[in-house]
């Protein structure tokens, strides 16, 4: 930057230094501990080679999954959302300049709803963490008890953000148990646990282990009365029953698996959709359409007196910055890959797991999948090596190995977790075998 | 005059050619999923890739973005993002990475992600931060929690927390996730902090006493030393709201004024764009005492090499899932590798600069209330607009989108009447801010009917928030319900 004279000059002031006599001299800043600035070029050279050095799933197959997913990005997704006009607008605010970006988060609100079979889409939570904790404390504003349950096989990662969001409204996570066969939910469990202070129960499917669950199919014909929350892996509603034909009350999930990249964990998008009952409840931005003066089609931002901005301490919750480029990037992936893709998608997703998973299982010291149940891109693999000791040699072999669930759920430590998805050719699968062989 | 375009306005839904969008999914790999559960249908549009990429860059174009013009709003710090720091953030090294890769494989990313803690705690002057948040107002979530978890630990049972009514809507809304009770003291006469009703709200029961400085109306609150003992006297911590921090870089920091807990806008001050709402990034910065609250993973760097430490007992434990909006902390980071310790203050120097002399412009067509110097920001009242000629701060928003300016921020704070509030932010020339404060000068002295029928050459007229808000129209399906019963009663 630099300090253009001809202003201090008609501000009739000599010094820049002038506009801060404000600041008393016993809290002035004297110099930073920085290095001082580089040139474009060299900026572009340090971060490159700062880089350089990482394995990355371009370089090698990735089998991590655990609620991030290596995807294919259709080049026209990338296209769109790096366009200017969308990478740096703001808050559409003024409704008349801004509807390119309000007109396409109506369409992620509209292509999401579709998806997940729930009526209202807000236009993005963080990540599926934040909106399972936003979504547990709108359990409560529809149900006011402190009971909210969720399940044992969940990311520990994921019941920590929950227990934060959990912490102002005074509620305490409950978790139920799963079916060590099938590594779906414990319907005994559950029952056990349910009682007249819960306000929500919550659970996944594919569930953590990648297990397609159809116990999820009757928690609202087991719970009328209790608010039920789903979480989802959107690429698998291109194959499975939406949670809205199944009575959901809340669906959350997330986003990332619709034309996002794996960004080392972000940005990310929190799907948050819920019933129309509970519209004036639910947390976030949402999008309306509607009309102008001429009676034209338009845009706008809608039912914002729950907002923070509006509200302040009696907003459904705080949420002002979001998501919105990756809800941008959703819209243009779901339009650009259709239903036909969609469905598309999620076989290779199944059918790439089946076989990995069945060649995996035939090496010796390798059980999978663990759980007899039917999976849909990830599965959990018993292994006799340590899963620490596996991941290093997968490492030098050029291949980022599964998860260590012994991290998410301690009993499981001789467990890993591999997801696979369209990404992965056969080679790449064979490439997995046979390094899992040295090992065995 | 600044004509948007105007193409037809169609959804993505109505592009098939009308036809009915439902696809009847094939059967052929039933038995990979349990009985029931496979689904019937799936109602996407299907539409040829060339047509969905002429609808989404024909909609771009009906959007105003910063590189478009200027994006002069008030407490949003609409500033230029290089260039150069997209092209990085969209690197496979940066795209292609998983969060749960052995730290071994990813010594980069968390070598880049420790030196941009570090080198915003020598910007802040703060002891430790998280890169985790992934907002401004997450940020403030966490900060909350935060101080939930040091008072507890200190055995204290504070419930309130005191926020100016001139404060961000995050602030108080943050604060009641958090759990505890909002206090909203008033401003004194000059807008700043009333120190007196600060003394009076401030007691054993108070958790922390939230603020930004420079404030809402880009006034720097210069008895904040004062502020501060007070707050710590009460035994309470303050609170450093970072949306602001565009206006000080290098001339102060919020260790310089005593504040325990902060958060960045990454997005706001160093440059990351906001892509119509987000992502943006808000990491936390905290001093000494607070430091082993902070959320878990911390990046730490033993022999030589980093490491994701999560064996930290009185962690708050996680607030979002992962470690960030790691492609925006990318961005943050070249833009700090960019400017460095002599241009980050030039940054600020040259953003008051600007808002200081479009004020000076402005003022005498506007009202300017309280006191003149301001920071990054300023906020002028067009209550004499409002009373003379009807033409009130709306309607100036909305004409000014017809010369190709985004609107300021209006009606924002509350205590300015008929209030616009304007950032420049240092990356506008001076010919811009002419032209911009010939332009709403112009608009007000312009025929009032015209100004009350603005905008009229933006993409579409304008806007029935009261019919959005009346009707429900949030979905593809529900305008389809809506068109039907219509057709229904003709």
């Amino acid at each position: 930057m630099t300090i253009d004279g001809r202003m201090l000059k008609e501000l009739g002031i000599g010094d820049v230094e002038a506009l801060f006599a404000d600041i008393p001299k016993d809290i002035r800043k004297d110099r930073f501990d920085l290095p001082d600035g580089l040139d474009e070029r060299e900026v572009v050279r340090a971060i490159r080679e700062m880089l350089s050095a990482d394995l990355n799933s371009e370089k090698a197959p990735c089998f991590l999954g655990a609620g991030i997913y290596d995807h294919f990005i259709p080049a026209a997704v990338k296209s769109i959302v790096m366009r200017s006009e969308f990478i740096t607008a703001y808050t559409p605010y003024e409704a008349e300049i801004s509807q390119g970006m309000l007109h396409s988060m109506f369409e992620y609100q509209s292509l999401v709803s579709e998806l997940t079979g729930m009526d209202v889409v807000n236009s993005s939570n963080y990540d599926a963490s934040t909106a399972l904790g936003e979504a547990a404390t709108m359990c409560h504003r529809i149900l006011p008890k402190k009971r909210f349950l969720i399940p044992e096989a969940m990311s520990w990662e994921k019941k920590s953000v929950l227990r934060n969001y959990l912490r102002g409204p005074g509620l305490e996570a409950v978790e139920y148990g799963y079916d060590p066969y099938t590594g779906g939910l414990d319907p005994v469990s559950l029952a056990e646990k349910m009682d007249d202070n819960v306000c929500g129960v919550y659970a996944e499917v594919p569930n953590f282990f990648g297990t397609i669950d159809p116990a999820v199919m009757r928690l609202k014909e087991m719970f009328p009365s209790v608010p039920v929350v789903i979480g989802v892996d959107p690429i698998s509603l291109g194959l499975l029953t939406p949670p809205g034909e199944y009575g959901a009350d809340i669906v959350i999930g997330e986003g990332q698996s619709l034309g996002s990249p794996m960004n080392f964990g972000g940005p990310l998008l929190g799907i948050f959709a819920c019933r129309k009952e509970h519209v004036r409840k639910m947390p976030g931005r949402l999008i309306g359409m509607t009309r102008d003066n001429a009676g034209e089609r338009a845009f706008c931002m809608t039912l914002q007196t729950r907002e923070q901005h509006i509200r302040r301490s009696k907003a459904t919750s705080n949420i002002c910055t979001n998501e919105a480029l990756m809800a941008v990037a959703a819209a243009v992936y779901l339009s650009v890959v259709g239903p036909k893709g969609l469905e598309a998608i999620a076989k290779a997703n199944i059918s790439n797991a089946r076989n990995l998973m069945t060649r995996i299982d035939e090496l010796p010291g390798f059980d999978a999948p663990a759980f007899k149940a039917y999976h849909f891109n990830e599965f959990v693999v018993r292994t006799s090596v340590r899963p620490e000791k596996l991941n290093k040699h997968l490492a030098r072999k050029g291949i980022i190995g599964g998860l260590d669930l012994g991290r998410h759920i301690p009993r499981m430590n001789e467990h890993m977790l591999f997801a696979t998805t369209e990404m992965h050719s056969e080679e790449d699968h064979d490439k997995l075998i046979a390094a899992l062989r040295e090992v065995a | 005059m600044y004509r948007q375009a105007r193409y037809d306005t169609r959804t993505v839904f109505e592009l098939g050619g009308g036809s009915d969008p439902c696809v009847r999914l094939k059967k052929d790999l039933e038995d990979a999923v349990p009985d029931g559960m496979m689904r019937k249908g799936l109602c996407l549009p299907e539409v040829p890739e060339r047509d969905v990429v002429m609808h989404y860059v024909n909609l771009s174009q009906r959007n105003f973005s910063v590189d478009n013009g200027l994006y002069p709003l008030g407490s949003c710090t609409m500033k230029y993002n290089p260039k150069f720091a997209d092209i990085l953030a969209s690197m496979p090294s940066v795209t292609s990475i998983h969060p749960y890769q052995d730290d071994d494989t990813v010594q980069g990313a968390l070598r880049l992600m420790h030196r941009l803690e570090q080198a915003l705690c020598a910007i802040s002057d703060m002891d430790a931060v998280t890169l985790q948040p992934a907002a401004g107002a997450h940020g403030e979530f966490t900060g909350m929690l935060i101080a939930k978890a040091y008072h507890k630990a200190n055995g204290q049972d504070r419930t309130e927390v005191v926020i100016p009514d001139s404060a961000h809507g995050t602030n108080p809304a943050s604060a009641a996730m958090a759990g505890f009770g909002v206090l909203e003291i008033p401003s004194n006469p000059d807008g700043c902090v009333d120190i007196e009703a600060l003394k009076n709200a401030v007691s054993h029961k108070t958790a922390a006493f939230m603020i930004t400085n420079p404030n809402t109306l880009g006034i720097f609150e210069d008895q904040i030393r004062e502020i501060a003992d007070i707050v710590h006297d009460s035994g309470a911590l303050l609170y450093y709201d970072g949306a602001n921090f565009n206006a000080i870089l290098g001339m102060t920091s919020p260790g310089k004024m005593n504040f325990d807990i902060m958060h960045f806008n990454l997005h706001k001050t160093f440059a990351t764009p906001h892509g119509g709402g987000g992502p943006g990034a808000g990491p936390v910065g905290v001093r000494e005492h607070l430091t082993k609250f902070l959320p878990v993973p911390r990046v730490v760097e033993r022999d030589g090499k980093y490491r994701l430490d999560y064996d930290r007992p009185d962690s708050i434990g996680k607030v979002r899932a992962f470690h960030g909006n790691f492609a925006v902390l990318v961005r943050a980071y070249a833009y700090i590798l960019r400017h460095g310790a002599d241009g980050l203050s030039e940054i600020s120097q040259a953003a008051v600069l600007n808002s200081n002399y479009l004020k000076s412009k402005l003022t005498g067509e506007f009202d300017l209330p309280y006191r003149t110097l301001r920071k990054h920001e300023f906020v002028i009242s067009a209550r004499r607009q409002a009373k003379d000629r009807k033409v009130k701060a709306l309607d100036i928003a909305k004409r000014l989108l017809d010369y190709g300016y985004m609107a300021p921020t209006i009606y924002f704070p509350s205590l300015v009447e008929e209030a616009l509030m304007i950032e420049p932010t240092e990356t506008e020339t001076k010919e811009t801010l002419d032209r911009f404060a010939d332009t709403l000068i112009q608009i007000s002295r312009e025929d009032p009917e015209v100004v009350h029928a603005a905008p009229s050459n933006t993409s579409v007229g304008r806007v029935d928030e009261l019919f959005a808000a009346r009707n429900l129209i949030l979905t593809w399906k529900d305008y389809l319900a809506i068109e039907k019963e219509e057709k229904g009663s003709r």
